[in-house]
Protein backbone atom coordinates (compact mmCIF):
# COMPACT_ATOMS: atom_id res chain seq x y z
CA UNK A 1 0.00 0.00 0.00
CA UNK A 2 1.86 3.31 -1.03
CA UNK A 3 1.88 5.98 1.46
CA UNK A 4 1.28 9.92 0.56
CA UNK A 5 2.67 12.76 3.09
CA UNK A 6 1.23 15.90 1.36
CA UNK A 7 2.02 19.04 2.68
CA UNK A 8 2.09 18.14 6.28
CA UNK A 9 2.56 21.08 8.88
CA UNK A 10 1.80 20.67 12.77
CA UNK A 11 2.61 23.42 15.18
CA UNK A 12 2.93 23.12 19.00
CA UNK A 13 2.05 26.63 20.11
CA UNK A 14 4.93 28.78 18.64
CA UNK A 15 6.90 25.99 17.50
CA UNK A 16 6.95 24.58 13.81
CA UNK A 17 7.56 20.69 14.53
CA UNK A 18 6.53 19.96 10.66
CA UNK A 19 6.61 22.25 8.22
CA UNK A 20 5.29 21.38 4.99
CA UNK A 21 6.76 17.87 4.58
CA UNK A 22 5.65 15.86 1.71
CA UNK A 23 7.15 12.71 0.60
CA UNK A 24 5.91 9.29 -1.08
CA UNK A 25 6.38 5.51 0.49
CA UNK A 26 5.78 2.99 -2.17
CA UNK A 27 4.54 -0.22 -1.45
CA UNK A 28 7.21 -2.93 -0.74
CA UNK A 29 9.76 -0.47 0.28
CA UNK A 30 11.43 0.42 3.43
CA UNK A 31 11.82 3.97 3.84
CA UNK A 32 14.08 5.72 6.66
CA UNK A 33 13.68 8.52 8.60
CA UNK A 34 16.77 10.14 9.80
CA UNK A 35 16.76 13.23 11.62
CA UNK A 36 18.54 15.08 14.77
CA UNK A 37 16.31 15.52 17.89
CA UNK A 38 13.48 17.77 17.76
CA UNK A 39 13.61 17.73 13.97
CA UNK A 40 9.92 16.26 13.38
CA UNK A 41 10.71 12.40 13.11
CA UNK A 42 8.51 11.55 15.72
CA UNK A 43 5.33 13.57 15.61
CA UNK A 44 5.25 13.06 11.68
CA UNK A 45 4.88 9.51 12.69
CA UNK A 46 2.58 9.99 15.54
CA UNK A 47 0.14 11.83 12.32
CA UNK A 48 0.58 8.77 10.30
CA UNK A 49 -0.78 6.45 12.89
CA UNK A 50 -3.75 8.77 13.29
CA UNK A 51 -2.67 9.79 16.85
CA UNK A 52 -2.16 13.28 16.95
CA UNK A 53 -3.67 15.34 14.22
CA UNK A 54 -1.56 17.39 11.87
CA UNK A 55 -3.00 21.48 11.47
CA UNK A 56 -2.36 21.54 7.96
CA UNK A 57 -2.23 18.73 5.20
CA UNK A 58 -3.29 15.68 4.24
CA UNK A 59 -2.07 11.46 4.37
CA UNK A 60 -3.18 9.04 2.23
CA UNK A 61 -2.95 5.19 2.40
CA UNK A 62 -3.52 4.18 -0.99
CA UNK A 63 -7.33 5.68 -1.23
CA UNK A 64 -8.30 6.20 2.28
CA UNK A 65 -7.33 9.82 4.24
CA UNK A 66 -6.45 10.14 7.91
CA UNK A 67 -8.62 13.08 7.93
CA UNK A 68 -11.82 10.64 6.94
CA UNK A 69 -10.85 7.09 7.30
CA UNK A 70 -8.51 7.19 10.47
CA UNK A 71 -10.31 3.89 11.87
CA UNK A 72 -9.88 1.79 8.67
CA UNK A 73 -6.80 2.93 8.15
CA UNK A 74 -5.66 2.21 12.28
CA UNK A 75 -6.65 -1.58 10.95
CA UNK A 76 -4.33 -1.85 8.00
CA UNK A 77 -0.80 -0.02 10.29
CA UNK A 78 0.96 -1.27 12.47
CA UNK A 79 2.81 1.14 14.50
CA UNK A 80 5.03 0.85 17.73
CA UNK A 81 5.75 4.03 19.27
CA UNK A 82 8.57 5.79 20.56
CA UNK A 83 8.98 5.02 23.91
CA UNK A 84 7.29 1.49 23.07
CA UNK A 85 4.48 2.16 25.79
CA UNK A 86 2.69 -1.43 27.01
CA UNK A 87 0.63 -2.15 29.62
CA UNK A 88 2.58 -3.06 32.41
CA UNK A 89 0.50 -5.06 34.74
CA UNK A 90 -0.83 -7.64 32.14
CA UNK A 91 0.70 -10.63 31.38
CA UNK A 92 2.26 -11.29 27.39
CA UNK A 93 -0.05 -13.52 26.47
CA UNK A 94 -3.01 -11.59 27.86
CA UNK A 95 -1.90 -8.31 26.21
CA UNK A 96 -1.37 -10.15 22.76
CA UNK A 97 -5.01 -11.61 23.20
CA UNK A 98 -5.88 -8.23 23.66
CA UNK A 99 -5.01 -5.83 21.17
CA UNK A 100 -5.49 -9.02 18.46
CA UNK A 101 -9.52 -8.76 20.24
CA UNK A 102 -9.18 -4.86 19.37
CA UNK A 103 -8.12 -5.97 15.29
CA UNK A 104 -11.20 -7.80 15.77
CA UNK A 105 -8.98 -11.20 14.17
CA UNK A 106 -11.98 -13.89 14.23
CA UNK A 107 -11.05 -16.51 17.22
CA UNK A 108 -10.23 -19.29 14.93
CA UNK A 109 -7.86 -17.39 13.68
CA UNK A 110 -6.46 -15.80 17.22
CA UNK A 111 -4.07 -18.61 18.86
CA UNK A 112 -2.49 -19.24 15.43
CA UNK A 113 -1.40 -15.47 15.35
CA UNK A 114 -0.49 -15.49 18.72
CA UNK A 115 1.14 -18.30 18.27
CA UNK A 116 3.08 -17.15 15.11
CA UNK A 117 4.11 -14.11 17.32
CA UNK A 118 5.95 -15.90 19.78
CA UNK A 119 7.60 -18.00 17.93
CA UNK A 120 8.78 -15.45 15.24
CA UNK A 121 9.80 -12.85 18.24
CA UNK A 122 11.37 -15.89 20.27
CA UNK A 123 9.47 -14.65 23.46
CA UNK A 124 8.43 -18.33 24.23
CA UNK A 125 10.16 -18.60 27.14
CA UNK A 126 8.56 -15.14 28.19
CA UNK A 127 4.97 -15.78 27.67
CA UNK A 128 3.98 -16.73 30.78
CA UNK A 129 5.69 -13.71 32.93
CA UNK A 130 4.01 -9.93 33.01
CA UNK A 131 4.81 -7.35 31.10
CA UNK A 132 7.17 -5.38 34.03
CA UNK A 133 8.62 -8.60 34.63
CA UNK A 134 10.40 -8.57 30.90
CA UNK A 135 13.94 -7.03 30.15
CA UNK A 136 13.94 -3.71 27.85
CA UNK A 137 14.49 -6.21 24.54
CA UNK A 138 11.98 -8.30 25.27
CA UNK A 139 9.70 -5.34 25.70
CA UNK A 140 10.64 -4.04 22.58
CA UNK A 141 10.26 -7.60 20.55
CA UNK A 142 6.63 -7.26 22.31
CA UNK A 143 6.30 -4.14 21.20
CA UNK A 144 7.00 -5.44 17.74
CA UNK A 145 4.81 -8.28 18.02
CA UNK A 146 1.76 -5.93 18.81
CA UNK A 147 2.41 -4.18 15.69
CA UNK A 148 2.44 -7.13 13.33
CA UNK A 149 -0.26 -9.78 14.95
CA UNK A 150 -3.06 -8.19 12.92
CA UNK A 151 -0.67 -8.60 9.53
CA UNK A 152 -0.75 -4.86 8.60
CA UNK A 153 -0.12 -3.73 5.54
CA UNK A 154 2.22 -0.49 6.61
CA UNK A 155 4.17 -0.75 9.86
CA UNK A 156 5.74 2.29 11.11
CA UNK A 157 8.27 1.82 13.60
CA UNK A 158 9.69 4.83 16.09
CA UNK A 159 13.30 3.85 16.77
CA UNK A 160 12.97 -0.10 16.83
CA UNK A 161 16.28 -0.64 17.94
CA UNK A 162 16.82 1.56 20.88
CA UNK A 163 18.09 -0.10 23.42
CA UNK A 164 19.01 -3.20 22.35
CA UNK A 165 22.24 -5.33 22.35
CA UNK A 166 23.98 -5.90 19.37
CA UNK A 167 22.80 -9.59 18.63
CA UNK A 168 19.45 -8.54 19.05
CA UNK A 169 19.50 -5.44 16.79
CA UNK A 170 20.75 -7.78 13.87
CA UNK A 171 17.95 -9.79 14.37
CA UNK A 172 15.42 -6.97 14.30
CA UNK A 173 17.53 -5.55 11.58
CA UNK A 174 16.55 -8.88 9.39
CA UNK A 175 13.38 -9.28 10.18
CA UNK A 176 12.54 -5.74 8.95
CA UNK A 177 14.42 -6.70 5.48
CA UNK A 178 11.88 -9.92 5.46
CA UNK A 179 8.88 -7.79 6.29
CA UNK A 180 10.09 -5.01 3.97
CA UNK A 181 9.95 -7.63 1.18
CA UNK A 182 5.72 -7.70 1.25
CA UNK A 183 4.79 -4.61 3.25
CA UNK A 184 5.57 -0.65 3.03
CA UNK A 185 7.81 -0.22 6.17
CA UNK A 186 9.18 3.18 7.76
CA UNK A 187 11.38 3.40 10.19
CA UNK A 188 13.37 5.80 12.11
CA UNK A 189 16.51 5.98 13.68
CA UNK A 190 19.09 7.98 15.16
CA UNK A 191 21.60 4.77 14.22
CA UNK A 192 22.70 6.07 10.56
CA UNK A 193 24.10 2.40 9.93
CA UNK A 194 21.42 0.75 10.62
CA UNK A 195 19.53 3.20 8.19
CA UNK A 196 21.97 2.58 5.86
CA UNK A 197 21.98 -1.23 6.29
CA UNK A 198 18.43 -1.82 6.25
CA UNK A 199 16.56 1.08 4.14
CA UNK A 200 15.47 1.60 0.35
CA UNK A 201 15.45 5.60 0.90
CA UNK A 202 16.16 7.58 3.53
CA UNK A 203 14.48 10.57 4.45
CA UNK A 204 16.34 13.16 6.26
CA UNK A 205 14.67 15.62 8.28
CA UNK A 206 16.01 18.87 9.78
CA UNK A 207 14.13 21.22 12.05
CA UNK A 208 10.74 20.06 10.65
CA UNK A 209 11.54 20.56 7.06
CA UNK A 210 12.24 18.01 4.85
CA UNK A 211 16.60 18.27 3.82
CA UNK A 212 17.44 15.23 1.69
CA UNK A 213 15.25 12.30 -0.02
CA UNK A 214 16.66 9.54 -1.71
CA UNK A 215 18.68 6.09 -1.77
CA UNK A 216 21.97 6.77 -0.11
CA UNK A 217 23.48 6.29 -3.67
CA UNK A 218 21.33 8.68 -4.90
CA UNK A 219 22.59 10.98 -1.76
CA UNK A 220 25.78 10.41 -2.07
CA UNK A 221 25.75 11.67 -5.64
CA UNK A 222 23.73 14.65 -4.89
CA UNK A 223 26.08 15.71 -1.84
CA UNK A 224 28.68 17.09 -4.81
CA UNK A 225 31.86 15.40 -2.92
CA UNK A 226 34.25 13.77 -4.89
CA UNK A 227 35.04 9.94 -5.30
CA UNK A 228 38.09 9.01 -3.19
CA UNK A 229 40.14 5.84 -3.93
CA UNK A 230 42.37 4.39 -1.50
CA UNK A 231 45.35 2.66 -3.71
CA UNK A 232 48.46 0.60 -2.67
CA UNK A 233 50.44 -0.22 -5.67
CA UNK A 234 53.62 -2.74 -5.68
CA UNK A 235 56.42 -3.26 -8.25
CA UNK A 236 58.20 0.18 -8.18
CA UNK A 237 59.22 2.35 -5.18
CA UNK A 238 56.78 5.04 -3.44
CA UNK A 239 58.15 8.43 -5.14
CA UNK A 240 58.00 7.03 -8.90
CA UNK A 241 54.31 5.64 -8.59
CA UNK A 242 53.73 9.03 -6.82
CA UNK A 243 55.24 10.56 -9.94
CA UNK A 244 53.35 8.47 -12.10
CA UNK A 245 50.07 9.22 -10.60
CA UNK A 246 50.88 13.08 -10.73
CA UNK A 247 50.77 12.64 -13.83
CA UNK A 248 47.50 11.45 -14.18
CA UNK A 249 45.39 14.57 -15.47
CA UNK A 250 41.87 13.03 -14.03
CA UNK A 251 43.55 12.96 -10.40
CA UNK A 252 42.51 16.27 -8.50
CA UNK A 253 44.09 15.44 -5.55
CA UNK A 254 46.89 12.68 -3.79
CA UNK A 255 46.81 12.17 -0.27
CA UNK A 256 49.47 10.08 1.44
CA UNK A 257 48.55 8.64 4.78
CA UNK A 258 51.19 7.30 7.27
CA UNK A 259 49.75 3.73 7.00
CA UNK A 260 51.40 4.21 3.47
CA UNK A 261 49.95 3.92 -0.17
CA UNK A 262 47.75 6.56 -1.70
CA UNK A 263 44.26 8.42 -1.40
CA UNK A 264 43.50 9.85 -4.89
CA UNK A 265 40.42 11.99 -5.59
CA UNK A 266 38.73 12.39 -8.73
CA UNK A 267 35.42 13.37 -9.83
CA UNK A 268 32.26 11.27 -9.65
CA UNK A 269 31.82 10.33 -12.49
CA UNK A 270 35.29 9.09 -13.64
CA UNK A 271 36.69 6.15 -14.09
CA UNK A 272 39.69 5.85 -12.48
CA UNK A 273 39.95 2.50 -12.02
CA UNK A 274 40.90 1.59 -15.20
CA UNK A 275 43.25 4.59 -15.61
CA UNK A 276 44.96 3.01 -12.93
CA UNK A 277 45.08 -0.38 -13.92
CA UNK A 278 46.33 1.00 -17.37
CA UNK A 279 49.06 2.45 -15.87
CA UNK A 280 50.17 -0.45 -13.61
CA UNK A 281 50.12 -2.26 -16.73
CA UNK A 282 51.97 -0.10 -19.11
CA UNK A 283 54.35 0.06 -16.42
CA UNK A 284 54.64 -3.56 -15.19
CA UNK A 285 53.37 -2.84 -11.80
CA UNK A 286 50.67 -4.79 -9.62
CA UNK A 287 47.84 -3.62 -7.43
CA UNK A 288 47.84 -4.42 -3.68
CA UNK A 289 44.58 -2.94 -2.80
CA UNK A 290 42.32 -0.40 -4.42
CA UNK A 291 39.29 0.36 -2.58
CA UNK A 292 36.70 3.00 -3.35
CA UNK A 293 36.24 5.04 0.06
CA UNK A 294 32.33 6.17 -0.07
CA UNK A 295 31.20 9.11 1.31
CA UNK A 296 29.81 7.76 5.11
CA UNK A 297 25.94 8.49 5.39
CA UNK A 298 27.16 10.56 8.54
CA UNK A 299 28.97 12.93 6.41
CA UNK A 300 25.90 14.01 4.36
CA UNK A 301 23.59 13.87 7.29
CA UNK A 302 26.26 16.30 9.16
CA UNK A 303 26.21 18.47 5.85
CA UNK A 304 22.61 18.82 5.46
CA UNK A 305 21.44 18.98 9.26
CA UNK A 306 24.29 21.36 10.30
CA UNK A 307 23.55 25.11 8.03
CA UNK B 1 -16.98 -8.64 20.67
CA UNK B 2 -17.75 -5.24 20.70
CA UNK B 3 -15.01 -3.11 21.08
CA UNK B 4 -16.57 -1.39 24.17
CA UNK B 5 -17.06 -5.13 25.48
CA UNK B 6 -13.36 -6.22 25.06
CA UNK B 7 -12.52 -3.03 26.79
CA UNK B 8 -14.53 -3.75 29.99
CA UNK B 9 -13.18 -7.20 30.05
CA UNK B 10 -9.85 -5.66 29.94
CA UNK B 11 -10.31 -3.43 32.21
CA UNK B 12 -12.12 -6.02 34.79
CA UNK B 13 -9.11 -8.50 34.23
CA UNK B 14 -6.51 -5.60 35.37
CA UNK B 15 -8.56 -4.95 38.14
CA UNK B 16 -8.95 -8.46 39.58
CA UNK B 17 -5.41 -9.01 39.18
CA UNK B 18 -4.53 -6.48 41.19
CA UNK B 19 -4.28 -6.25 45.29
CA UNK B 20 -6.00 -2.92 45.26
CA UNK B 21 -9.38 -3.92 44.30
CA UNK B 22 -9.70 -6.16 46.85
CA UNK B 23 -7.97 -4.44 49.33
CA UNK B 24 -10.36 -1.58 48.26
CA UNK B 25 -13.29 -4.14 49.13
CA UNK B 26 -12.27 -4.49 52.22
CA UNK B 27 -11.87 -1.29 53.48
CA UNK B 28 -15.29 -0.34 51.81
CA UNK B 29 -16.55 -3.42 53.92
CA UNK B 30 -15.14 -2.65 57.26
CA UNK B 31 -16.51 0.93 57.12
CA UNK B 32 -20.19 -0.12 56.05
CA UNK B 33 -20.11 -3.15 58.06
CA UNK B 34 -19.07 -1.56 61.26
CA UNK B 35 -21.18 2.22 61.14
CA UNK B 36 -23.85 -0.44 60.42
CA UNK B 37 -23.57 -3.14 63.10
CA UNK B 38 -20.86 -1.60 65.30
CA UNK B 39 -20.88 1.97 66.05
CA UNK B 40 -22.85 3.98 68.41
CA UNK B 41 -25.36 4.71 65.90
CA UNK B 42 -25.76 0.97 64.96
CA UNK B 43 -29.06 0.05 63.38
CA UNK B 44 -30.32 -1.83 66.57
CA UNK B 45 -29.91 1.62 67.91
CA UNK B 46 -31.80 3.04 65.58
CA UNK B 47 -34.70 0.27 66.48
CA UNK B 48 -36.21 0.65 63.11
CA UNK B 49 -35.93 -1.89 60.32
CA UNK B 50 -35.20 -0.17 57.58
CA UNK B 51 -32.07 0.79 55.78
CA UNK B 52 -31.75 4.51 55.15
CA UNK B 53 -28.67 4.74 57.74
CA UNK B 54 -27.15 2.04 55.42
CA UNK B 55 -27.35 3.78 52.55
CA UNK B 56 -25.93 6.96 53.97
CA UNK B 57 -23.17 4.99 55.22
CA UNK B 58 -22.38 3.22 51.56
CA UNK B 59 -23.19 6.64 50.02
CA UNK B 60 -20.58 8.68 51.96
CA UNK B 61 -18.14 5.52 51.78
CA UNK B 62 -18.24 5.44 47.98
CA UNK B 63 -18.10 8.74 47.39
CA UNK B 64 -14.47 8.79 49.05
CA UNK B 65 -13.68 5.00 47.51
CA UNK B 66 -15.01 6.22 43.81
CA UNK B 67 -12.21 9.25 43.08
CA UNK B 68 -9.56 6.15 44.54
CA UNK B 69 -10.89 3.74 42.10
CA UNK B 70 -11.32 6.18 39.00
CA UNK B 71 -8.06 8.62 39.70
CA UNK B 72 -5.72 6.40 37.86
CA UNK B 73 -7.88 5.79 34.84
CA UNK B 74 -6.88 8.24 32.15
CA UNK B 75 -4.35 9.75 33.87
CA UNK B 76 -2.29 6.27 33.85
CA UNK B 77 -2.73 6.32 30.59
CA UNK B 78 -1.40 9.62 29.61
CA UNK B 79 1.70 9.45 31.76
CA UNK B 80 2.45 5.67 30.63
CA UNK B 81 1.87 6.29 27.01
CA UNK B 82 -0.38 3.86 26.80
CA UNK B 83 -3.16 6.25 25.65
CA UNK B 84 -1.04 6.55 22.46
CA UNK B 85 -1.03 2.69 22.11
CA UNK B 86 -4.37 2.39 22.38
CA UNK B 87 -5.76 5.09 20.09
CA UNK B 88 -3.73 3.63 17.42
CA UNK B 89 -5.58 0.59 17.73
CA UNK B 90 -9.04 0.58 15.95
CA UNK B 91 -10.47 2.12 18.93
CA UNK B 92 -12.15 5.78 18.98
CA UNK B 93 -11.95 7.90 22.25
CA UNK B 94 -15.36 6.99 23.14
CA UNK B 95 -15.35 3.36 23.01
CA UNK B 96 -12.32 3.82 25.28
CA UNK B 97 -14.03 6.14 27.91
CA UNK B 98 -17.34 4.29 27.48
CA UNK B 99 -15.40 0.69 28.28
CA UNK B 100 -13.51 2.40 31.77
CA UNK B 101 -16.94 3.61 32.31
CA UNK B 102 -18.89 0.83 32.41
CA UNK B 103 -15.71 -0.96 33.90
CA UNK B 104 -15.83 0.48 36.95
CA UNK B 105 -19.39 0.57 37.13
CA UNK B 106 -19.62 -2.93 37.18
CA UNK B 107 -16.78 -2.89 40.40
CA UNK B 108 -19.32 -0.59 42.06
CA UNK B 109 -22.14 -2.52 41.39
CA UNK B 110 -20.83 -5.87 42.65
CA UNK B 111 -19.51 -3.73 45.80
CA UNK B 112 -23.47 -2.96 46.03
CA UNK B 113 -24.98 -6.27 45.86
CA UNK B 114 -22.06 -7.91 48.07
CA UNK B 115 -24.26 -5.41 50.67
CA UNK B 116 -27.31 -7.46 49.99
CA UNK B 117 -27.02 -9.57 53.33
CA UNK B 118 -27.35 -6.22 55.36
CA UNK B 119 -31.13 -6.31 53.32
CA UNK B 120 -31.19 -10.16 53.77
CA UNK B 121 -30.53 -9.94 57.34
CA UNK B 122 -32.68 -6.76 58.50
CA UNK B 123 -35.20 -8.58 56.55
CA UNK B 124 -35.20 -11.47 58.90
CA UNK B 125 -35.28 -9.09 62.02
CA UNK B 126 -38.07 -6.86 60.95
CA UNK B 127 -40.60 -5.91 58.12
CA UNK B 128 -38.58 -3.86 55.66
CA UNK B 129 -40.25 -1.75 53.14
CA UNK B 130 -39.01 -3.97 49.69
CA UNK B 131 -39.54 -1.00 47.52
CA UNK B 132 -37.83 1.78 49.13
CA UNK B 133 -34.91 -0.85 49.33
CA UNK B 134 -34.78 -1.11 45.36
CA UNK B 135 -35.54 2.44 45.39
CA UNK B 136 -33.06 2.79 47.59
CA UNK B 137 -30.13 0.92 45.93
CA UNK B 138 -31.14 2.71 42.66
CA UNK B 139 -30.10 5.80 43.87
CA UNK B 140 -26.90 4.21 44.80
CA UNK B 141 -26.23 2.89 41.69
CA UNK B 142 -27.00 6.48 40.48
CA UNK B 143 -24.76 8.33 42.75
CA UNK B 144 -22.11 5.32 41.85
CA UNK B 145 -22.12 6.23 38.05
CA UNK B 146 -22.03 9.95 38.76
CA UNK B 147 -19.30 9.95 40.64
CA UNK B 148 -17.40 7.48 38.27
CA UNK B 149 -18.57 10.09 35.19
CA UNK B 150 -16.57 12.43 37.65
CA UNK B 151 -14.02 10.73 37.95
CA UNK B 152 -13.15 9.70 35.00
CA UNK B 153 -13.29 13.51 33.51
CA UNK B 154 -11.49 14.45 36.65
CA UNK B 155 -8.52 12.00 35.56
CA UNK B 156 -8.77 12.71 32.05
CA UNK B 157 -7.72 16.34 32.92
CA UNK B 158 -4.49 15.81 34.50
CA UNK B 159 -1.64 13.16 34.10
CA UNK B 160 -0.65 12.94 37.54
CA UNK B 161 -3.25 10.86 39.80
CA UNK B 162 -3.29 12.18 42.78
CA UNK B 163 -4.57 15.98 41.31
CA UNK B 164 -7.30 14.22 39.45
CA UNK B 165 -8.36 12.92 43.13
CA UNK B 166 -8.92 15.96 44.35
CA UNK B 167 -10.60 17.84 41.45
CA UNK B 168 -12.62 14.77 41.80
CA UNK B 169 -13.28 15.68 45.13
CA UNK B 170 -13.65 19.66 44.59
CA UNK B 171 -16.79 18.78 41.85
CA UNK B 172 -18.49 15.68 44.05
CA UNK B 173 -18.25 18.45 46.97
CA UNK B 174 -20.18 20.47 45.27
CA UNK B 175 -22.54 17.96 43.72
CA UNK B 176 -23.07 16.27 47.20
CA UNK B 177 -22.62 19.22 49.83
CA UNK B 178 -22.28 22.41 48.04
CA UNK B 179 -25.66 22.99 45.87
CA UNK B 180 -27.60 21.78 48.72
CA UNK B 181 -26.26 24.40 51.43
CA UNK B 182 -26.48 26.97 48.59
CA UNK B 183 -30.37 26.00 48.05
CA UNK B 184 -30.46 26.44 52.24
CA UNK B 185 -29.19 29.86 51.79
CA UNK B 186 -31.96 30.81 49.38
CA UNK B 187 -35.45 30.25 51.08
CA UNK B 188 -37.52 30.36 48.66
CA UNK B 189 -37.78 30.98 44.67
CA UNK B 190 -36.18 30.10 41.33
CA UNK B 191 -32.51 29.58 43.18
CA UNK B 192 -33.75 27.76 45.56
CA UNK B 193 -35.72 25.14 43.28
CA UNK B 194 -32.05 26.17 40.73
CA UNK B 195 -29.73 24.47 43.17
CA UNK B 196 -31.80 22.01 44.93
CA UNK B 197 -32.17 20.09 41.57
CA UNK B 198 -28.52 20.36 41.64
CA UNK B 199 -27.26 18.74 44.09
CA UNK B 200 -27.28 15.03 43.95
CA UNK B 201 -27.93 14.88 47.36
CA UNK B 202 -31.14 15.73 47.01
CA UNK B 203 -31.96 13.21 44.32
CA UNK B 204 -30.32 10.34 46.48
CA UNK B 205 -32.70 11.69 49.13
CA UNK B 206 -35.72 11.38 47.41
CA UNK B 207 -34.90 8.36 46.24
CA UNK B 208 -34.64 6.53 49.55
CA UNK B 209 -37.36 7.92 51.15
CA UNK B 210 -38.94 6.04 48.38
CA UNK B 211 -39.89 8.19 46.00
CA UNK B 212 -39.96 7.14 42.36
CA UNK B 213 -38.96 10.73 40.83
CA UNK B 214 -38.17 10.41 36.97
CA UNK B 215 -36.36 13.86 37.35
CA UNK B 216 -33.94 12.59 39.97
CA UNK B 217 -33.19 9.20 37.35
CA UNK B 218 -32.91 11.62 34.41
CA UNK B 219 -30.76 14.00 36.71
CA UNK B 220 -28.49 11.36 37.10
CA UNK B 221 -28.25 10.18 33.19
CA UNK B 222 -27.56 13.65 32.96
CA UNK B 223 -24.60 14.34 34.89
CA UNK B 224 -23.20 11.14 33.70
CA UNK B 225 -23.46 11.83 29.95
CA UNK B 226 -22.45 14.83 30.66
CA UNK B 227 -18.94 14.55 32.29
CA UNK B 228 -18.66 11.16 30.20
CA UNK B 229 -18.94 13.40 27.10
CA UNK B 230 -16.67 16.35 28.40
CA UNK B 231 -13.84 13.59 29.28
CA UNK B 232 -14.14 12.14 25.37
CA UNK B 233 -13.59 15.92 24.51
CA UNK B 234 -10.69 16.52 26.55
CA UNK B 235 -8.58 13.45 25.41
CA UNK B 236 -9.76 14.07 21.81
CA UNK B 237 -8.40 18.05 22.32
CA UNK B 238 -4.99 16.89 23.91
CA UNK B 239 -4.26 15.20 20.31
CA UNK B 240 -4.29 18.76 18.43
Amino acid sequence: MDVVVENLTKCFGPQKAVDSVSFKAKKREILGFLGPNGAGKTTTMKIMACFLFPDYGNIRFGDLSIHKHARKIKQLIGYLPEHNPLYEAMNVMDFLTFIARLHHIPNYKMASRINDMIRIFSLENEKHKTVKELSKGYRQRLGLAQALIHDPKVLILDEPTTGLDPNQIIEIRELIKEIGQEKTVIISSHILAEIEATCDRVLIINKGRLVADGTAAELRDKSATDKVLRTRIAGAGEEEIFRALSAVGEINRIHRPDTGGFELQCGRKVNLEKTIFDLCTRNGWYIDELTPVETRLEDIFRQVTQN
Amino acid sequence: MTTVRILIAKELSNSFHAWGTYIGYIVFFGICGFCTWLSSNNIFYTGQANLLSVFHVINWTQFFMIPALTMKSIADEKRSGTLELILTQPVRVSELVDGKFFAYLLLALIALLLTLPYYITIAFLGTVDHGTVFLGYLGLMGMAACNISIGLFASSLSYSPISAFFIHLGIGLSFQFLFGFLAGLFHNGFLNSFFNYLSLEEHFETLTRGILDSRSLVFFLSVCILFLSLSKLFIYKSRF
